[in-house]
């Protein structure tokens, strides 16, 4: 370095300029960013597949000990009918062992017709044991019947997942029908046919409220694991205005129940941003404390102050019908406007976060304190004004299940809506619209996880694991690179690859140039 | 073997090349060792610093009484070992750390306990010592860190809302008129090499009207042609009668930019003197401690 400082003046000033005007778009990575969670969310339903499988007794006997009655020759429905069935053609005198003559074919009746599928020909059964007589009833295993153990095991799995998805959607078929039935002027079945998908939807929408509060603390750097306590305290206030004010049109009424859950939460949530402001206290400790103060102050209040009048349960009273977010449907369905609500909010985050001087300074904050700082912007404030988002967020999804839903706080509010929003926030990489995704596909989940344990017997625990498993493949994407074979690293996104491409040709044309000269 | 954008421009030996060629072909063109500097016409004191108190992280003294001024159309280099407190005098002097005692004013006015906003709104531009930790948000792309500290003014913002358009318009043209290689204007800064983030930097801090340059190490760990580059931006800046104040470790940088170079050490001037009117082994003494009234009379009795 030390021979080559020094002012000098003609330097080439690079009259063609830099590729800098090429519009691209803002977020170039977004294939990669999407191909990623999907890998992973394939990767955890094979893996749910297996676990589905190895829990399945049926498989379990699939696999091990697979029945088969020595027959010779096969019986089946050609050449035998059940006594049932041959008393219905022949009443009333046939009994077990006749020859009857049915559909001009004679067939011997027999207790119970065999399923040639659950049979074993005498010639194959004696490969394996050469002593054995027709009619006894042996077991094979895997190896030797490996069609059998496949089979179940498909149908186990295929069985559940179509139970989650008709669970969780609709039956496609059943739903076409009824639209058919509706566009011709019959809409009765209509709510029936579509009442998983909108169960669904319901579920969705606190989780999209309360992923957005955590992507929002995420994208300032901060990691609100409090989401939980302030969806608590959103609940009281919001329940609290809900049903002490009364005769106010709906006009006001609503929006002050919602508001009350937004400031409930986010004062929740800003104590323990401005205690890290102030005196550098962990925010991770403090939300964590501050959720078990709040799960206290709920179970006080419900059991004390805030008690239905008249009740022995920990329940608020029912908050005024002018408080309530309308439904949209009748009675089945509990789709309700707050569903929009939470849309509308993902549109607001999104927003503020990328399109104004408030998210600007909370993502530098986020990205980089120091550079934050260097640029003027105040770390105390953008802690606060995060903090104060992010538990408004958790509040709202609270208000939004009571205005639009339960109508009351009861004192086990919270599905851990709390706890899943830090893996919706992850999976969703804390962009609105990812957390839109991510919680629909909870909501499907969750939805179908209910029509899955009495459809298909699988306990509704798989689905937590599934979330899991998902949630590591999303946290650590290396794994699905690895399993994929895809390319490493950030840049490697098809869009951003080819300008690279692109931009490395025209460095290299330009080096020649300049050579050249 | 030089390489340059990618190819390589030239082959040669270690026993058959000097500094002048190498740097040649790393820049790809001869290069100008000697300094070609008008002389300073400095104007009215912009930057003054009155006996200074900062303590450091570990509540040390770190700047220890220092008074010094920087006038309109002059630099002024800081030169010294590193760790004598000039990360904490710069850190003081924009707002970033909170000073003991003193006081300081730019431009007449007081700055002793201002923000770093208030201070960069009076006209002050600040290259800090690590870019990647200060000066820049690695994550984001360029043309935001192009607007890092100014994205709440028009144009860049009306009310809150960001005006993208403008925002875009004007990084296209820094990019071209501060030649940045970068894949676009929306590449993560993360993915340029030290020497574009460093134009980065400079770009932004450059492209508003200034007063005051603090530059800290402009030109650490940088290419031969950024560093030239950088220089020539700083010069340029100086005959557009701005006060300089260049705090380096590279004491080749500070003697060739600097109308007066201030030595610190351990949080005090050991001398404010000219450039032409030192020699190296002085200035290295400087460094080292000695006063200049030691220096005169004799330095090796200590």
């Amino acid at each position: 370095m030390s021979s080559v400082e020094g002012n000098r003046t003609n330097l080439p000033t690079n009259g063609k300029q830099r590729p800098a005007s090429r519009r691209q778009p803002r977020h170039a990575g977004w294939g990669q960013g999407f191909l990623l969670p999907l890998l992973a969310i394939f990767t955890a339903l094979v893996l749910g597949g297996l676990l589905i499988l190895v829990t399945d007794l049926e498989v379990i006997a699939a696999f091990t000990r697979i029945p088969r009655q020595v027959a010779d020759p096969f019986t089946n429905a050609d050449t035998q009918i059940s006594l049932e069935e041959a008393l219905w053609h022949h009443p009333p005198e046939v009994s077990m062992g006749d020859l009857v003559e049915v559909d001009g074919t004679a067939k011997r009746v027999v207790a119970q017709v065999e399923d040639e599928q659950e049979q074993i020909s005498l010639e194959t059964a004696r490969e394996l044991y050469p002593q054995l007589g027709p009619g006894v009833t042996i077991h094979l295993n895997f190896l030797q019947k490996p069609a059998v153990g496949l089979r179940a095991a498909w149908q186990s799995v295929s069985r559940t997942y179509a139970a989650l998805f008709e669970g969780a959607i609709g039956n496609p078929s059943r739903m076409a029908a009824v639209v058919r039935a509706w566009l011709q002027g019959d809409p009765s079945l209509l709510p029936q046919a579509f009442y998983p998908i909108m169960e669904s939807l319901v579920v969705a929408t606190p989780y999209i409220l309360v992923g957005l509060a955590v992507a929002l603390s995420f994208r300032a750097g901060l990691f609100n694991i409090g989401a939980e306590g302030q969806y608590f305290i959103g609940g009281l206030s919001c329940v609290f205005v809900g049903y002490s004010l009364k005769g106010l049109p709906i006009y006001i009424h609503l929006p002050l129940t919602l508001l009350a859950g937004v400031i409930g939460g986010g004062l929740w949530g800003a104590i323990p941003g401005l205690l890290k402001a102030l005196t550098g206290a962990h925010e991770v400790i403090n939300t964590i404390m501050m959720n078990y103060i709040a799960f206290a102050l709920s179970d006080w209040l419900l059991n004390g102050p805030m008690q239905r009048p008249g009740g022995f349960t920990p329940v608020s009273p029912e908050i005024q019908p002018s408080a309530m977010l309308p439904s949209l449907f009748p009675s089945p369905i509990r789709f309700h406007a707050g569903f929009f609500l939470a849309l509308a909010c993902a549109a607001a985050v999104y927003w503020l976060l990328f399109k104004t001087t408030v998210g600007f300074e909370l993502r530098s904050v986020g990205a980089n304190p120091h550079a934050a700082r260097y640029a003027g912007m105040s770390l105390t404030r953008n802690f606060v004004l995060a903090m104060f988002l992010s538990g408004g967020l958790a509040g709202l999804a609270a208000a939004n299940e009571i205005s639009g839903l339960t109508h009351y706080m009861p004192n086990a509010f919270s599905a851990g809506y709390g706890f899943d929003s830090i893996a919706l926030a992850l999976l969703g990489k804390s962009h609105p619209v990812g957390v839109v995704l991510a919680s629909l596909l909870f909501g499907i989940l969750r939805a179908g996880a209910t029509r899955m344990q009495s459809v298909a017997s699988i306990p509704i625990d798989i689905i937590s694991i599934l979330q899991a498993t998902i949630i590591i493949f999303v946290a650590a994407p290396e794994i699905i690179r690895m399993i994929y074979r895809l390319p490493k690293g950030k840049k490697a996104g098809p869009a951003k690859a080819s300008t690279a491409a692109e931009a490395a040709a025209e460095a290299a044309a330009e080096a020649g140039a300049e050579s050249v000269e | 073997m030089v390489l340059r954008l990618g190819r390589m421009v030239g082959t040669t030996h270690p026993a058959e090349t000097d500094e002048h060629a190498l740097a040649a072909l790393m820049v790809g063109h001869e290069v100008q060792l000697e300094l070609d500097k008008e002389p300073a016409a400095p104007q009215d004191t912009v930057l003054d610093i009155h006996d200074l108190r900062v303590l450091d992280d570990r509540h040390g003294l770190a700047v220890d009484g220092l008074s010094l001024q920087v006038r309109a159309g002059e630099i002024v280099g800081v030169a010294g070992v590193q760790g004598n407190g000039q990360t904490e005098l710069v850190e003081t002097l924009t707002g970033l750390r909170a000073m003991n005692d003193g006081r300081v004013s730019i431009a007449g006015k007081d700055i002793s306990h201002a923000s770093p906003r208030q201070v960069t709104e009076l006209g002050v531009a600040h290259v800090p010592e690590d870019r990647q930790r200060d000066g820049l948000v690695l994550d984001f792309p360029v043309a935001d860190n192009l607007m890092l500290n100014t994205y709440y003014l028009p144009p860049n913002a009306r009310g809150i809302t960001l005006q993208d358009r403008v925002i875009r318009e004007n990084a296209v043209r820094r990019v071209a008129e501060f030649d940045i290689r970068t894949p676009g204007i929306d590449a993560p800064v993360a993915n340029l090499s030290g020497g574009n983030q460093q134009k980065v930097i400079v770009a932004r801090e450059f492209s508003r009207p200034i007063k005051l340059l603090i530059a800290s190490q402009p030109t650490r760990g940088l290419d031969v042609g950024s560093v030239e580059y950088i220089h020539k931006r700083i010069l340029a800046a100086r005959d557009a009668g701005t006060a300089i104040l260049l705090v380096s470790s590279e004491l080749d940088e500070i003697v060739a930019l600097s109308d007066r170079i201030a030595v610190m050490y351990k949080g005090r001037l050991t001398g404010v003197v000219k450039p032409d009117e030192v020699t190296r082994q002085q200035l290295g003494l400087l460094m080292a401690g000695y006063t200049e009234d030691e220096r005169a009379s004799s330095p090796d009795e200590r």
